[in-house]
């Protein structure tokens, strides 16, 4: 078995197989079919929320809490944005958790979002898989600083956190679509700036306006529904926490909401029902992708490159370029 | 497949607190298309071998001003050799004497670069040292 040392702990091995399936080499497409069936133990914790509201800093504070409170293995992937012009990127995350080095139960992996705008890059599920599969019990995403429609996080993550800070923007910023809404947890970070009082009243005022009784999650580009579970379970309403990362104030509070979020996806049964929803758009993502270059790798080069020169001209729509080539003309 | 990035640790091993030629560089990396780790000031060397490991990285950069080259260029090759890293090319930015730059060479540092060095002349080495 190719993935063995990957199973057994070996950080080298996993470190570069992590290259390969971000890569999208053979060798980590194989490595990833092997691993799969080990997958989905982890609690995967998404940390979003605009640029310099403290991320880094509490993904830091978090982690050395499950450190010494619980032992639990920690992975850390930190995602970045690639420049759109060069593809090159600058990936700072690791600065502000310097506290972690040393500690064999942390795994940090910096990434660069590589051309992807949802808040992640394109093989950030599939690392989550690797860490999953070797037995990381928590594995925490942090995205590149979020403003308002970066919410892929929300489904690949059982548990989302968006961080805010004081004094980022007023009331009407709190009502719009987005980032908020995709929160299971709330976190003031920053608490002993000024303005906190102001941020969390306008925080509580949109979420007392919310009532999540069923999710409905925009889906390449249609509109799914997910039913709330039949039970008798409470539904979720988003705590608001303060914490101060830098020096750790609200941190035990933050892993005691987690924990409960936690468990209530457990009763409540959206554990599975996000599970379902997470891979099958895992599915639907692999297979867009391999449909497109099947059909590109095929014989359809040529009806390809000629309907684009007919859209290019206007004489077709997209729309009727695809249908005439589905249809074999 | 998608085209293979070149990752770069960008580090500060010691304690002098100057980080501007440090960022430089990271930032003239980045427009030449590479991915660049930045792990920020006063590492230690084993700080520095881990970032190396779980980054994956192709090349660290070493930003030393403080004098204490001799002693730390050594031992972070050797933390990446017994990490299993011996291919990771590691290449030196910041003040060295012309005495101690061959001496470094034969260690294994794979490029020196002194004030005034040119991103381009970086850019360039970096690429020619990972080539496959």
């Amino acid at each position: 078995m190719q993935t063995e040392p990957v199973l057994k702990g070996n950080r080298l091995a996993l470190s570069r197989l992590l290259t390969q399936v971000e890569n999208d080499a053979p060798e980590g497409r194989s490595a990833l079919a092997e691993l799969f069936p080990h997958t989905g133990k982890a609690h995967l914790i998404g940390v979003t929320g605009a640029p310099g509201t403290g991320k880094s800093s509490l993904v830091n504070q978090l982690t050395l809490h499950y450190r010494k409170a619980h032992q639990h293995k920690v992975a850390i992937i930190a995602v970045d944005p690639s420049s759109p012009f060069t593809g090159g990127a600058v990936l700072g995350d690791r600065v502000r958790m310097r506290d972690l080095s040393g500690d064999d139960g942390v795994f940090i992996r910096s990434m660069a979002s590589r051309g992807s705008v949802g808040g992640l890059a394109q093989k950030t599920a599939a690392f989550v898989q690797v860490f999953d599969a070797a037995g990381y019990d928590i594995i925490i995403i942090e995205t590149v600083g979020a403003g308002q429609s970066e919410v892929d996080i929300a489904r690949l993550a059982h548990t989302t956190i968006v961080v805010e800070a004081p004094g980022l923007g007023d009331d009407i910023q709190a009502i719009k679509a987005g980032i908020l809404e995709i929160a299971d947890v709330l976190v003031i970070n920053k608490a002993d700036r000024p303005g906190v009082e102001n941020t969390e009243r306008a925080l509580r005022s949109t979420l007392e306006l919310a009532h999540p009784t069923k999710r409905i999650i925009h889906h390449h580009g249609r509109m799914m529904t997910l039913e709330a579970p039949v039970t008798d379970a409470p539904l979720w309403m988003p705590p608001i926490l303060k914490t101060i990362a830098t020096d750790g104030t609200g941190i035990p509070e933050l892993a005691e909401a987690i924990a409960r979020h936690k468990s209530h996806l457990h009763q409540s049964g959206d554990w599975a029902s996000r599970d379902r929803a997470r891979l099958r758009s895992e599915l639907d993502a692999v297979l867009q992708e391999e449909l497109m270059s099947r059909y590109l790798n095929g014989s359809h080069r040529e009806a390809y490159e000629q309907a684009l020169e007919k859209v290019i001209r206007r004489e077709w729509s997209p729309y009727e370029a695809v249908r005439a080539l589905l249809n074999g003309k | 497949m998608t085209e293979k990035k070149i990752r770069v640790l960008v580090a500060k091993p010691g304690l002098d607190g100057h980080d501007r030629g440090a960022k430089v560089v990271a930032r003239a990396l980045r427009d030449a298309g590479m991915e660049v780790i930045y792990t920020g000031l006063r590492q230690t060397p084993e700080m520095i071998a881990e970032a190396a490991l779980q980054e994956d990285v192709d090349v660290v950069g070493l930003s030393i001003l403080s004098g204490a080259h001799m002693a730390l260029a050594p031992r972070i090759l050797e933390l990446l050799k017994a990490n299993g890293q011996e291919d990771v090319k590691v290449f030196i930015g910041g003040i060295i004497p012309d005495d101690d730059m061959p001496k470094l060479k034969e260690m294994g540092i794979a490029g020196i670069y002194g004030p005034g060095a040119s991103t381009e002349d970086i850019i360039r080495d970096i690429r020619e040292a990972v080539k496959p």
